[in-house]
């Protein structure tokens, strides 16, 4: 290594040099004078679809962008005009958001934390995207939920399922309107009471992740109700696609219900695996064995195919319900697309819909504004029912569906059917209930 | 100038000046045209270009010098990452401490690591590496979040609450990172005709860092101990034999990558406070090996130039969908149009990995040194046509005696 000795003119040098980078940054401190951030200025609105294109979620993420292309061409006084004839709020007029053309962009969030905020970092600072809705993941949804916050932009969570998200996560600039595991706890465990009596052992298996817990945490709170005992709780790795290890155990543990706290395939593999091991043909305790899947899709009952017949599980939403806004979106995704909606796909939708109107009822794009008009919102004709926004930690409130997998489907889309439609009193909860405590939502951001 | 030499100073005063210059260089096309698709002059992704510059730069000290292929480099950039999220969440959120941290445990982290995988070389150091990594992302993902000892909060990511003690944290100072004062968001937007340009200051101090991280790797690049890792790739075993003690060296190697990775970890977070696991995945080590390859393993320049191009194809390919396609190619007859929107599909949008790899191969397969090699063949290609040309001339113009 060649050593130098200090001169004067080199430290003259280095020194302006230096000098010049710490003056660099006070060209920063020049304060914008938009109102919030990306406030549209021209004829037109961006709307950011965040959603996994590639990944395990991937087939739901793409079912959530055919949804919000839907939305978008409503929006926008295309089509056949879907759930905007059935809305109870008729803000929205077919023209826009605010008179300004509906425009959208698309990210991928590769069901990664980080992706999913890179992506939606790039919608708001370069596509100037003023709200960002999608995603299949719950740890997406609070990673991009704080993003918006700090952004100042709105939040509208896809699908999302665990209590963190509306709960200690919970963000003034988010919304969701998916349920969450507290709410299938609730709406589950008097169906199961009903079908399998009050004196039942469960054996919980459960990804080991921040979902798989506050799902098992929900589940086992709201069965111990009931008079069941939890016989153990085994925490798999999420990675796991076999999961036949996991499954001797339960043979001999004198348990006769199995929980099955999974999602997307890690469900499709262990309920496959359970079957297979012939669990439901098993007596224990002298009642029949019996599987639970807490928390079902479309696309995973698709996947487990013939082996979810009888299991039951919980929903947001379903195609197959009877209501003015299921029937309207279901006609319009059907004639789009040739297929039905799952309800992935049916909560964006919704959400952009009800971001739509709130701007429109607010009269403006700034985020306070939209906060303002969102909270404690009562609304119907989207689906589920009357529902409700809350105000204190921005979550929905609306009827809950019960499922069970189809004995005899007809075609390949009816393999879930309704068993009960749960009533919305049944499964609202304190905003301070213990699963929920911690969070506190702050202030609105408008960023800029 | 600093200790270099005058090709090195060169090179140095020509990466200041792209760095210095980017919003400029990478927003070449107006706002609002056709081609804005293209530009990639947001704050994001160009403080994502310098920060795996970084993490690249770091990791050609290891491969580049001594031929040591880590696969867990990923893991140290989480470690960093997660430091520095703790940092915000304890101290403050000023960014100089959580910096600070980063890079001390990513050394503290890699000096195990390195110790124990150094035992071995070749294919065995990889998958070693590879373990090690892997080990740490699932200790990240489940094990080190449970609810009953939360260090990583799991899938979610470790981010900053209201009720998190931050003992520094002053009162009116801004509630996101920022350097005594100067939150890492701030952006001045330069609106020139119609061409905007966005100044971030995060970006300007992620490049500031990089600068000196990069004058760092020269100088360990032309110093003997540089030498002696350049030894160890071309015969350890001889090196060996003749009495020399090459762990010291190699371990030093690990130790500095580890913390050129540990730095870069720290700067994501303190551009964007959220550290999430699978930035320690097995895929986010293999992608800095990809970056370092195709930019030109062993060359000062190349894995900068790797970071930024695999990046750009991640950031920008990845949001062309068919919306955007169809708008590009509005002017072709109906049936033509969707035509050329199928065939351009699988390679735009999701498919940018498609697109990534395709060029990756070429690059490898006609250009083994990367895209320092491509550059340097063009270079000599106009020298040489130059060169010809001055010799037609004075051929013409000095004729014999």
């Amino acid at each position: 290594m060649t050593t130098k000795s200090v001169t004067r003119r080199g430290v003259l040098k280095s020194g302006a040099v230096a000098g010049t980078g710490l003056a660099l940054p006070t060209i920063f401190t020049a304060s914008s004078a938009a109102a919030y951030t990306n406030e549209p200025t021209g004829g037109s609105v961006t709307l950011g679809f965040n959603v996994p294109q590639t990944g395990p979620y991937a087939e739901e993420g793409n079912d959530e962008l055919l949804a919000q292309q839907l939305a978008v061409e409503h929006l926008n006084g295309e089509g056949d005009g879907g759930c905007l004839n059935t809305f109870t709020s008729k803000a929205l007029k077919g023209n826009g958001i605010l008179g300004k053309k509906v425009e959208f962009v698309t990210g991928d969030t590769q069901t990664k934390s980080d992706a999913a905020r890179a992506s939606a970092k790039s919608m708001i600072e370069k596509d100037g995207a003023i709200m960002i809705n999608g995603g299949s993941s719950s740890g997406v949804a609070v990673a991009v939920q704080g993003l918006c916050q700090e952004a100042g932009v709105i939040f509208m969570a896809g699908l999302t399922h665990a209590n963190d998200t509306t709960g200690k996560d919970k963000k003034a600039n988010g919304f969701r309107h998916f349920f969450n595991a507290y709410m299938s706890g609730a709406a589950l465990a008097p169906v199961l009471a009903a079908e399998m009596g009050k004196e039942r052992r469960a054996y919980h298996l459960t990804a080991d992740y921040n979902w798989g817990w506050t799902q098992e945490e929900s589940i086992v709170a709201s069965t111990e109700a009931l008079g069941w005992e939890t016989v153990n709780t085994v925490k798999t790795p999420l990675a796991s696609t076999d999961f036949s290890s996991y499954i001797t155990p339960v043979l001999n543990s004198g348990a006769d219900v199995l929980v099955l706290n999974h999602y997307g395939g890690n469900m499709v593999n262990s309920l496959t695996n359970a079957i297979q091991f012939g669990l439901l043909d098993k007596v224990a305790n002298g009642k029949d064995f019996k599987i639970v899947v807490p928390l079902y899709s479309e696309l995973m009952a698709a996947g487990a195919g013939e082996n979810i017949k009888g299991v039951l599980g919980s929903m947001n939403w379903n195609w197959q319900l009877q209501d003015e806004g299921t029937k309207a979106f279901v006609k319009s995704f059907g004639e789009k697309y040739g297929k039905p909606p799952s309800n992935s796909a049916q909560t964006c939708y919704a959400q952009v819909l009800l971001y739509a109107d709130a701007c429109e009822r607010a009269g403006t794009f700034n985020p306070c504004g939209v906060v303002e008009a969102l909270e404690d919102f009562e609304f119907d004709g989207l689906g589920n029912g009357p529902t409700w926004y809350r105000g204190a930690d921005h979550q929905c409130f609306k009827d809950v569906l019960v499922v069970r997998g189809n004995e005899n489907p007809t075609n390949a889309y009816d393999t879930l059917e309704i068993v009960e439609i749960t009533p919305r009193a049944q499964v609202e909860y304190d905003p301070e209930h213990p699963m929920f405590s911690g969070g506190s939502l702050g202030e609105c951001n408008p960023g800029a | 100038m600093f200790g270099l030499n005058k090709k090195d100073t060169s090179l140095l005063i020509i990466v200041g000046l792209l760095t210095l210059l980017a919003p400029f260089i990478l927003n070449p096309f107006p706002e609002g045209s056709a081609m804005a698709q293209f530009n990639a002059g947001y704050p994001d992704l160009m403080q994502r270009f310098v920060i795996f510059g970084i993490f690249a730069i770091g990791f050609n000290i290891l491969f580049g010098l001594t031929g040591y292929l880590s696969f867990g480099h990923a893991a140290f950039l989480g470690v960093g990452s997660y430091s520095a999220v703790w940092m915000f969440k304890l101290l403050s959120y000023n960014i100089i401490p959580a910096i600070a941290l980063s890079v001390v445990v990513a050394g503290l982290f890699s000096l195990l690591i390195g110790f124990i995988s150094l035992r071995r070389s070749g294919i065995y150091f990889s998958i070693l590496t590879l373990a090690f990594a892997q080990m740490s992302f699932a200790l990240a993902y489940s094990v080190l979040s449970n609810p009953k000892f939360n260090l990583t909060n799991g899938e979610t990511g470790l981010q900053v609450y209201a009720d998190d003690p931050q003992i520094l944290q002053v009162a009116n100072s801004p509630d996101l990172p920022h350097l005594f004062g100067l939150p890492m968001r701030a952006t001045y937007t330069m609106d020139v005709g119609a061409w905007s340009f966005d100044f971030n200051a995060g970006y300007y101090l992620c490049a500031i860092i990089m600068m000196v991280v990069f004058y760092l790797s020269i100088r360990i690049f032309r110093s003997p101990f540089g030498m002696m890792l350049r030894a160890v790739k071309s015969n350890q075993q001889r090196m060996n034999y003749t009495g020399l003690n090459s762990k010291p060296y190699t371990l030093a190697a690990f130790v500095i990558s580890g913390m050129y990775a540990g730095l870069a970890g720290g700067l994501m977070a303190a551009m964007d406070p959220l550290a999430g696991a699978e930035r320690m995945q097995w895929t986010a080590s293999g992608e800095v090996v990809l970056m370092t390859i195709l930019g030109g393993t062993g060359t000062l320049i190349g894995p900068v130039l790797g970071a930024g191009f695999i990046k750009y194809f991640e950031n920008i390919f990845s949001k062309i969908n068919d919306n955007v396609l169809h708008s590009w190619f509005a002017f072709l007859p109906d049936g033509l149009e969707d035509a050329v929107v199928f065939v351009i599909h699988p390679f735009i949008g999701k498919g940018w990995h498609l697109t990534l790899g395709i060029l990756f191969m070429l690059v490898v397969i006609y250009l083994p040194g990367g895209l320092v090699e491509g550059g340097q063949r063009l270079l000599n290609r106009i020298k040489r046509k130059k060169s010809k040309a001055d010799d037609a001339k004075s051929g013409k113009t000095e004729p014999a005696e």
